[in-house]
């Protein structure tokens, strides 16, 4: 069974009464255990595409089956609820609480979840070391690089173990040192097992997947495998 | 689902980590509450402290003032010049055959006259009255006697100083048996008042007191009575004793006609009346300063509540993506206009009682007005409701706004 199947999905924004339709008929199917990289110029919709994937947003029109169920159909708190067991968010800006610890940031996910306050800790703990700050688990998330505060987002992320994660140009923000790493660990969860969606703008991010969805102007316009793929950790990774 | 306590932890964890802005939405309701407070309770002050003056007139007592009743300003200025209220008249009213209800008669004349010691120079109010002026005002003497009825009787030239007087002439020192000068007469200090507080009709701590006769004659040089206090033994016989103090007088002063009157009497009862009107007009004033306060206020947290939800519309989207519901944000933004409001409101309310303890004792200690130290309970519970409402409203209400967007139109938010 395919994780994510949409059909046909329309999105038309509507401002002070001018319609704009960033998203113009995309079906598109992703499995369990992908990386599936959207690349496509800035206005193409490829954000728009992740948002609705994410739940973060609805679509006006067509259909989104998450794990075989009709998404539409979901109440604002089941979104919320989705969101919060079954997907993880990576943003280009980071969006860390920036006056709370990195410790308190990465559990928030787990409060919401309603998991108690000591199972929450080890795990986000757990998380905090394997992304290689538990030196600075203490620390306000505003004293962090920005390298540093990705990784606290992606800790963050998989913290309540999801199925997906969800990444809008993760790299966007960040010097190629600090991108290469953050990549070098989306390909470790992949390899996990884990499914990744990843938005970029920028080729070599998307070579590092292992599919890509090219979007123009709304419509899926390629949708291949990666021919080459770059594996970050061997080949390094150059901006 | 999140616990009770963990959105608790939350809203306590967003105001501790913004310290600023924390201290600064509180200061917004801790300003609403306190002027609220503060107008209304020094209005309710005002107000006890003017009431007050005419309690201390006592039931029991009746004034009369020469000429005709008083109806404004300048027929008020006009009592004061009138010479109806003659030394006959005093003896009259003394004598207990006309005016059987009366325990005292006390009268008064005054005026302002520089006093002189040595080389220091005082102008003050010189009273002259007799003995049972102490009795019917509770004059207590700290230093030294009050003049008795034998040196009203013998003419006597000594005097009794307020508080201020004797520590303006005389400084430290012990004023009592020393001699002033008040317009060419010289009076021996014989007793000091104890510091009566200000406020009543007559500031005796400003004052000195001599017995009548020669504060008339050497002083003044008058030959009648400003005021005539009529001493009653109980609230009931006061309508008599006006009855037979007025007799009195139309037959001493020959007036038939009731209008031609060149005396007025005034009883408490008749005072508070004609005070009436100024403590109503001092309650709607009041009223409407407390009023514009509370509107200030309001406005005041309405603001910073508003600016200061709004500007995080971006965590509300980041929690939502996150898998926190409205519900969660809501609560959690009613926990902290909650904390807020009930924290604010008591640093508030405790500020507002600080502060008008602050003017009343002030009003003592600079100006020496007997200003009540009053807590509004109305002053209070306005303040705190209305702040209290506003603070929850405007706490909530962005939040409620932001938490209905989508995620990503909240995070996308600038």
């Amino acid at each position: 069974m395919s994780l994510i199947e949409i059909k046909k999905l329309i999105k038309i924004y509507s401002d002070d009464g001018v319609d704009t339709r960033a998203l113009d008929g995309v079906s598109l199917t992703i499995n369990d255990g992908e990386f599936v990289a959207i690349t496509g110029a800035s206005g193409s919709g490829k954000s728009t595409l992740l948002q609705i994937l994410g739940c973060l947003d609805r679509s006006t029109d067509g259909s989104y089956t998450f794990e075989g169920k009709e998404v539409s159909s979901y109440s604002d708190a089941e979104l919320a609820r989705i969101r919060n067991e079954k997907l993880g968010f990576v943003f280009q800006s980071f969006n860390l609480l920036p006056r709370l610890s990195v410790l308190d940031n990465v559990v928030l996910p787990l409060v919401y979840a309603g998991v108690s306050k000591k199972e929450r800790v080890e795990r986000a703990e757990a998380m905090i070391d394997l992304v290689g700050l538990a030196d600075r688990r203490g620390y306000q998330a505003s004293q962090l690089s920005g390298g540093q505060k990705q990784r606290v987002a992606i800790a963050r992320a998989l913290v309540n173990n999801p199925k997906v994660i969800f990444a809008d140009e993760p790299t966007g923000n960040l010097d190629s040192k600090s991108g290469a790493v953050v990549l070098e660990f989306l390909q470790m969860l992949n390899d996990q097992g884990r499914t990744l969606v990843v938005v970029t703008h920028e080729l070599y991010v998307a070579e590092a997947a292992r599919r890509t969805v090219h979007i123009v102007d709304g419509r899926i316009d390629s949708d291949q495998p990666v021919a080459h793929r770059r594996i970050i950790a061997k080949d390094g990774f150059i901006k | 689902m999140i616990s009770f306590t963990d959105i608790g932890r939350s809203a306590l964890m967003g105001l501790s980590s913004h310290k600023s802005r924390t201290f600064l939405t509180m200061l917004g309701i801790v300003i609403g509450i306190l002027s609220i407070m503060v107008v209304m309770s020094l209005g309710q002050g005002a107000n006890e402290l003017i009431l007050g003056e005419f309690q201390k007139f006592g039931p029991n007592n009746i004034f009369i003032l020469p000429g005709r009743q008083p109806t404004g300003p300048s027929g008020a200025a006009s009592t004061l010049l009138s010479d109806s209220l003659t030394q006959k008249d005093l003896s009259d009213l003394e004598n207990p055959a006309n005016v059987p209800e009366a325990v005292g008669v006390v009268p008064v004349v005054f005026g302002q006259q520089p006093m002189v010691y040595e080389s220091q120079t005082y102008t003050a109010m010189i009273l002259g009255s007799n003995q049972d002026i102490a009795r019917l005002f509770a004059l207590n003497i700290s230093n030294g006697r009050f003049f008795d009825s034998n040196d009203v009787a013998d003419r006597a030239p000594v005097a009794v100083l307020g508080a201020t007087t004797a520590k303006e002439l005389f400084g430290g020192n012990d004023p009592v048996g020393r001699k002033i000068r008040i317009n060419n007469q010289i009076l021996q200090v014989i007793g000091v008042l104890q510091t009566q507080g200000a406020g009543s009709f007559i500031n005796f701590d400003k004052a000195v007191i001599a017995p009548y006769p020669i504060v008339q004659d050497n002083i003044l040089g008058i030959k009648y009575f400003q005021r005539i206090v009529v001493e009653g033994s109980s609230p009931a016989l006061v309508p008599a004793m006006i009855k037979d103090v007025t007799t009195l007088l139309r037959n001493n002063h020959n007036i038939t006609d009731p209008s031609k009157d060149d005396f007025s009497i005034q009883t408490q009862a008749s005072i508070a009346q004609t005070v009436g009107t100024v403590t109503s007009i001092l309650t709607v004033l009041l009223a409407s300063i407390a009023a514009i306060s509370l509107v200030v206020g309001g406005v005041g947290i309405m603001n910073i509540m508003l600016v200061s939800v709004t500007e995080r519309t971006r965590e509300i989207g980041l929690r939502k993506a996150l898998g926190a519901t409205s519900g969660n944000i809501l609560l959690q933004f009613l926990f902290e206009a909650a904390a807020l409001t009930v924290l604010g409101g008591c640093i508030g309310v405790a500020g507002g009682i600080g502060v008008s303890w602050l003017v009343s004792f002030a009003a003592n200690y600079w100006w020496g007005i007997a200003f009540p130290f009053v807590i509004s309970v109305s002053g209070i519970l306005l303040g705190v409701v209305v702040s209290g409402t506003i603070g929850l409203v405007f706490g909530i209400f962005p939040a409620w706004r932001a938490a209905r967007k989508s995620p990503i139109e909240a995070l996308r938010y600038e």
